[in-house]
C-alpha cells in the first residue's frame, strides 16, 4: 500500500488499487476505539439508463435504493444479524450519485469487514423477498411525503430538472417501484457492483495491510467491464420550471430554492471548483455573511436556514432551505448578495473558518470515509484541502459568484400552511 | 482519557476529560434549573438573546467575525431537557491542532456572552429579546414539521399531566409570547445567581489550564443562594389502570404511533446496565424484537424503535405505520413487550443486545459531543462511572436481569397521529 502523510493534519492515508479495479483507502487512527468501513459503489438514483455488454437497460426510479435494501439478504439470512451478533452496527444509504454500505464497530473489525465485502458482492434475491420489501419501502416513501422539508426539497429538484434523472426522489414512487423484480435488481448489481466501480474506505485503529489482504481474499479477482451510463440530455443551466407552491400542515412557510451549477469537473481542478463554490457560498450566505445577518434581523430567516452544493450525474446544483414568512423576498435578497463587493478581511476570515470546518470533519469517521469515497470517484485527493484552499484568491470567488449566482438559474419551491390559502 | 471534576465557585462544577485523540476541543456551560410551566420559555430564550451580542462584540456580525477569526470556532445556544431539569447555556467547539490558545479565547468569549451581554441601562436590548422571542415561537410552532418527534412530544404532554415532565424544553407559544425584556432581564439575573452550573471540557488541554481559563472567564459571576430544590420526580405507576389512548389528526398519509410506558419498580434501585440492555433487546437497537417482528416479519413499518429516559423512568416506542395497521402494530408491540417480561428471550437476542449496548458505550468515547451529553446526565444523577464501566456491566447482564428490569413496565398512554378519514382530494 502507498502511504500519504499529511503532516499539517497530523494524519496519513494508505491507499491501494487492486487488480480487480477496487480502490482502497485506509486512514489509520491510533488510540480510537471505533472503526468505520464504507464500501461504496459509484451508482445512485440518477443511474437509471445504462448499457452493459451491448444490452441497454432502462430501469424505473427507485431501483438503486430498492437494491440497497435487498443487498442485506444472504442465503444464511440477513447480513445484519452477523454484524449485530458482534455488536457492530451496519447500515446503508442511497444518494443520487452513490450507494454506500457501512458499519461501525469497536471490536472484531476484520470479521465485520469480511461480512461487509461478502454481502455487498453477493446478489441473493428471490421473487418473494423482493415483493415483501415493497411494503417497507412503501412506508419509507410515505414518510418522506409527509415530511414537509423533504417534500419541499423534492419539489425543488423537480423544478430544476423536470423529468430528468435528477428530477425525482432516489426512493422512487409507489408506482415506479411496483414493477421492480429480482431480475431488475440482478441486472443492476451486475452492472454497478463490480469492484472496479467501487471504493472501500476505512478509518480507525486498524492495520491497512489487513484491509487490503481481506479485500483481495473476499472479492472477485477479475476486472469486470464497466457499464456505460446515459443520464439523458444535458439538463442545461436553466430550471425546467421556476416556481411551485403547495400547502401542507406546517406552522410557517418552508422554502427550498435551487440554483443550477453545471459540472464541477474532475481531478484536482474538480477539488478547486468545489472548494471555490463552498467558500463563495459561505461568503454569500454563511452565518457571518451580511445578507444572512440582515435577513435574520428582519425576521425573514431563522437559524433553520442552510445551504449546500451537491454534484451528481455530471452536474451540480445548490439548494437553499429554510423557513420564512416571505420566501420570495428572502430569495431575492439572497441572490442580490451576489452583487456586493467582497471585503478582503472578511474573505480571509471565511477561509480560516472553512479550514477549521475541514479539520473538524477529520474526527467524524462518517464524514471522513464518505469524503474519501467522493474524492476517489471525482478523481481528486479530498485531504488536499489546505493547499487547494490556499490558492483561491478573492477574485476567483467573485468571478465564480458572478457567473453562477444569477436569477435565471434559480427556482423556488414553497410549502405554505393550509390556512394561508 | 482522564476525568477530573472540580468546584470552581459555589455550585459551579467543571468536568474535564483530557485526551489527545481529537483535533477539536469541546467546551460547554449549562445553567441547571427546574423544568416548569411558566419559566421554560423564559429560560430557553436566555442563551439565544445572550448570543446576539456582548459588551465587546455588540452584534451578531461582530461575534461572527470574532469566531471566524478563531478558525470557525462555534459557540451555540443550548437548551436541553434532562428528566425534569432544564439545562440552558452554550456549547462551543474549536480547532486545537494549530498550537494556538483557542481555549483561552473561546472560554473568555463564552464567559462574556454569559455575564456581559449587550445591554442598555442594565436591561437586555428590547430588539434582541423581541427578535429571539419571535424565533422561539417559530421553533415551537415548527415542532409539528417533524411528524415523528411531534408525536413523541404530544405523547409525553398528554401522558404526564401535572408532572413537570410534560413541559417541553422550549415551553409553549403562549408563555413565549408573554415574555418582555424587563422581566427577562430580571429572570436572567436571578438565574445566574441561583442556578447550579455545569461546565464540561473535552480536549487536549490540561485540566488546571481549563479551570484557570474558566475561573477567569466567570470571575464576575454573581452567586446568591443556590437553588438546591431541583430534581426529577419518578412516578412509579400509571395514571389510570388501563392505558389512555389519544388520537389527533394532521394532514399526513403515514400514521405516527407513539406509546409511553412507566418503568415501574425497576426505578426503585435502577440497574442502569440491565435497563439499557432490556431497552436494546426490546426495540432500542437494530435488530431488536420490535424490528424483527413489527418491521421484518409483518412488514408494518419502515421504522420502529424504543427509547429510555432513565432520569424520569419512562420508555417510549415510536413507529410510522399505515393507519389501517394501527391495531395490528399496537398489538404486536404489546406482544413483544410481554415476551421480554416473560423471559421469552433467546441467547442470540441477548448477545445482540449486550453487544449493542457495549459497542454504543465504547464508541461514545470517540465522540466529544456524545461524551458531553453522557457526563452531563451522569453528573446530574450523581453517578460517577463512565461509558467503559457501563459497557463492561452490560456484558454481564443476563436474560433474567432483563426480564426483571421489564417486570414492572406498564403502558400508560398511546398516542396516534393520523390523516383522519378519507381526505377530500382538493389540493
Amino acid at each position: 500500500m502507498q502511504r500519504i502523510d499529511y503532516p499539517g493534519l497530523g494524519m496519513a492515508v494508505c491507499t491501494a488499487a487492486l487488480p480487480n479495479g477496487l480502490a482502497v483507502y485506509v486512514a489509520p487512527r491510533p488510540g480510537w476505539r471505533k472503526c468505520r468501513a464504507a464500501f461504496v459503489t459509484n451508482y445512485g438514483g440518477a443511474d437509471r439508463r445504462f448499457s452493459l455488454d451491448g444490452e441497454a437497460h432502462d430501469t424505473p426510479a427507485g431501483v438503486a435504493h430498492y437494491l440497497e435494501h435487498k443487498m442485506f439478504d444472504m442465503p444464511y439470512g440477513s447480513a445484519d444479524d452477523q454484524f449485530s451478533a458482534r455488536g457492530a452496527s451496519a447500515n446503508a444509504y442511497t444518494s443520487e450519485a452513490v450507494t454506500s454500505y457501512h458499519f461501525t464497530c469497536t471490536g472484531r473489525f476484520e470479521e465485520n469487514l469480511r461480512t461487509l465485502l461478502q454481502f455487498v458482492s453477493t446478489p441473493y434475491f428471490t421473487p418473494e423477498t423482493v415483493a415483501k420489501e415493497r411494503g417497507i419501502i412503501g412506508q419509507e416513501i410515505a414518510e418522506d411525503e409527509d415530511d414537509p422539508s423533504w417534500a419541499c426539497y423534492l419539489r425543488c429538484l423537480r423544478l430544476l430538472y423536470g423529468d430528468g434523472v435528477l428530477g425525482s426522489s432516489v426512493l422512487g414512487t409507489a408506482a415506479s417501484i411496483a414493477d421492480i423484480t429480482d431480475k431488475t435488481l440482478c441486472a443492476c448489481h451486475k452492472a454497478f457492483y463490480a469492484p472496479a466501480n467501487m471504493v472501500l474506505c476505512v478509518a480507525g485503529d486498524v492495520d491497512p495491510e489487513a484491509v487490503e489482504r481481506i479485500a483481495l481474499e473476499v472479492l472477485p479477482g477479475a476486472k469486470a467491464p464497466l457499464p456505460e451510463r446515459d443520464w439523458g440530455q444535458d439538463p442545461g443551466l436553466e430550471p425546467a420550471e421556476t416556481r411551485e407552491e403547495r400547502t401542507m400542515d406546517v406552522a410557517a412557510p418552508l422554502f427550498c430554492a435551487g440554483i443550477k451549477l453545471g459540472s464541477a469537473g474532475t481531478g484536482p481542478d474538480g477539488l478547486t471548483a468545489r472548494l471555490t463554490a463552498e467558500l463563495a457560498l459561505r461568503c454569500l450566505w454563511g452565518r457571518s455573511a451580511p445578507a444572512y445577518l440582515d435577513l435574520y434581523e428582519k425576521g425573514l430567516l431563522n437559524d433553520s436556514f442552510r445551504f449546500e452544493a451537491a454534484y451528481a450525474a455530471g452536474v451540480g446544483h445548490i439548494t437553499l432551505e429554510g423557513e420564512s414568512a416571505d420566501p420570495e423576498a428572502a430569495l431575492a435578497a439572497l441572490l442580490a448578495a451576489a452583487e456586493r463587493d467582497m471585503d478582503p478581511a472578511f474573505f480571509q476570515r471565511q477561509k480560516k473558518a472553512l479550514y477549521g470546518g475541514f479539520v473538524r470533519m477529520l474526527d467524524d469517521f462518517f464524514e471522513l470515509t464518505e469524503t474519501l469515497a467522493e474524492g476517489h470517484f471525482a478523481g481528486f485527493d479530498p485531504l488536499d484541502v489546505p493547499a487547494a484552499l490556499d490558492k483561491i484568491a478573492p477574485a476567483d470567488v467573485t468571478a465564480w459568484v458572478r457567473e453562477h449566482i444569477v436569477p435565471a438559474r434559480a427556482a423556488l419551491a414553497v410549502v405554505r400552511p393550509k390556512e394561508d390559502k | 482519557m482522564q476525568r477530573t471534576r472540580k468546584e470552581l465557585f459555589p455550585g459551579v462544577f467543571l468536568t474535564c476529560l483530557r485526551t489527545d485523540k481529537f483535533r477539536t476541543g469541546l467546551l460547554s456551560l449549562h445553567l441547571v434549573t427546574q423544568l416548569t410551566a411558566g419559566t421554560a420559555s423564559q429560560n430557553a430564550l436566555i442563551p439565544s438573546v445572550l448570543r446576539r451580542g456582548t459588551v465587546s462584540a455588540p452584534d451578531m456580525a461582530a461575534l461572527a467575525a470574532r469566531l471566524d477569526g478563531l478558525y470557525g470556532a462555534r459557540i451555540e445556544p443550548s437548551v436541553r431537557k434532562l428528566g425534569e431539569l432544564q439545562c440552558v447555556g452554550f456549547t462551543a467547539d474549536f480547532v486545537e491542532v494549530l498550537g494556538q490558545d483557542q481555549l483561552g479565547a473561546v472560554a473568555s468569549l463564552l464567559g462574556e456572552m454569559l455575564l456581559a451581554p449587550n445591554t442598555r441601562g442594565g436591561l437586555l436590548l428590547p430588539g434582541y429579546v423581541e427578535g429571539e422571542k419571535q424565533k422561539l415561537i417559530e421553533d415551537i410552532r415548527a415542532r409539528m414539521n417533524d411528524r415523528a418527534e411531534y408525536a413523541q412530544l404530544r405523547l409525553v404532554e398528554l401522558m404526564c399531566p401535572g408532572e413537570d415532565y410534560a413541559v417541553d424544553a422550549l415551553g409553549t407559544e403562549e408563555e413565549a409570547r408573554s415574555v418582555g425584556y424587563v422581566a427577562l432581564t430580571r429572570h436572567y439575573r436571578a438565574l445566574l445567581a441561583s442556578a447550579p452550573i455545569e461546565i464540561f471540557y473535552c480536549g487536549a488541554a490540561d485540566p488546571a489550564a481549563v479551570a484557570s481559563a474558566m475561573t477567569d472567564a466567570l470571575a464576575a459571576l454573581p452567586r446568591g443562594e443556590l437553588d438546591g430544590d431541583i430534581g426529577t420526580d419518578i412516578r412509579m405507576n400509571t395514571v389510570e389502570e388501563a392505558p389512555r389512548v389519544f388520537t389527533e389528526e394532521l394532514d399526513v398519509g403515514q400514521g405516527k404511533l407513539a406509546v409511553g410506558y412507566r418503568l415501574g419498580e425497576a426505578m426503585e434501585e435502577p440497574d442502569m446496565a440491565a435497563l439499557r440492555v432490556m431497552d436494546a433487546l426490546f426495540g432500542g437497537v437494530w435488530p431488536s424484537k420490535l424490528t424483527a417482528n413489527v418491521r421484518e416479519r409483518l412488514s408494518l413499518c419502515y421504522y420502529v424503535y424504543s427509547e429510555l429516559d432513565l432520569m424520569k423512568g419512562i420508555m417510549t416506542v415510536s413507529s410510522g405505520i399505515d393507519p389501517a395497521d394501527y391495531e395490528k402494530a399496537l398489538a404486536e408491540i404489546g406482544r413483544q413487550l410481554q415476551a421480554v417480561k416473560d423471559g421469552d428471550i433467546t441467547e442470540g437476542e441477548m448477545n445482540v443486545a449486550r453487544a449493542a449496548v457495549s459497542t454504543r458505550m465504547l464508541a461514545l468515547t470517540d465522540d466529544a459531543a456524545a461524551l458531553e451529553k453522557f457526563w452531563l446526565g451522569q453528573d446530574l444523577l450523581g453517578l460517577d462511572y463512565g461509558p467503559e464501566e457501563l459497557a463492561a456491566l452490560a456484558e454481564d447482564v443476563t436474560a433474567a436481569d432483563v426480564a426483571k428490569a421489564a417486570a414492572g413496565v406498564a403502558c400508560d398512554a398511546v398516542y396516534f397521529l393520523h390523516g383522519g378519514e378519507e381526505e377530500d382530494a382538493e389540493d
